[in-house]
């Protein structure tokens, strides 16, 4: 079990780092087409931020704002939006993930329609290695009584 | 006897795999045939195909866009996998 811990210095100083540290994974996120970056590396340093508040003050402030349903639904929701753009393109009438098709609905050019395909399933990625890796700690924490 | 034969056969089947490294093109050799027409193909074209300017996304993400989605859902059975473990008594 977490024990809850009263340290001022921990506590203000994770105030201060975890608004940014989530502004930082989205930058992460958007900017993985021009520097490194993506989904995967994005969606750590997101759950980092949220081990941060585990860590600074109690489990029982992450459990309010995750429940165990929601979790779960965040994982599929990832996996989804991944899956889902690939089907999306064969509805579209081209092979599974070729974005280029994508741009019967996006109003922009085939070209254009791959660089945003993959913003698009890389948002995916970072909310199912978000939501993944704040779930395997929520249980292992608490030892599967999340609730 | 049992215990005997399979480190023989853990030997052999070792022994084996390490040969047929031999026939492998070398580390990084700029004649291999991944190198001379494949590389060079994504270096040059991606920039216009994709319009993306990190090569390393872009493969990542689209042309092999199959391999990242299992990567995917690796992570989410993982997860799953340590709920089912976990949450079991409920």
């Amino acid at each position: 079990m977490v024990q809850k811990i009263d340290d001022i210095i921990i506590q203000k100083t994770s105030r201060l780092m975890i608004p940014f540290m989530q502004l930082y994974s989205l930058y992460v996120l958007v900017h993985g087409h021009g520097s490194p970056g993506g989904g995967f590396q994005g969606g750590c340093v997101l759950a980092a931020s949220f081990i941060l508040m585990v860590f600074a003050f109690d489990i029982e402030f992450l459990k309010k704002k995750f429940s165990e349903r929601n979790l779960l639904l965040f994982c599929c929701i990832g996996v989804f939006i991944y899956v889902g753009t690939g089907f999306l393109c064969i509805l579209l009438g081209g092979k599974f993930l070729d974005y280029s098709f994508l741009s019967k609905i996006l109003p922009c050019t085939p070209i254009m329609a791959r660089y945003y395909g993959m913003a698009i399933i890389e948002t995916g990625v970072q909310i199912t290695v978000m939501a993944v890796m704040v779930s395997i700690l929520l249980d292992l924490a608490t030892v599967g009584n999340l609730e | 006897m049992r215990k005997i034969s399979g480190i023989l056969l853990t030997l052999i089947v070792g022994v084996l795999l390490v040969y047929g490294t031999f026939d492998l093109p070398k580390f990084a050799d700029p004649k291999q045939p991944a190198s001379i027409y494949l590389s060079p193909k994504y270096i040059e074209e991606i920039i216009n195909e994709t319009a993306v300017p990190n090569m390393v996304t872009a493969i990542l993400a689209d042309y092999r866009g199959y391999d990242t989605m299992f990567e995917t859902a690796v992570i989410f059975t993982a997860g799953l996998a340590v709920m089912m473990l976990l949450r079991r008594d409920k």
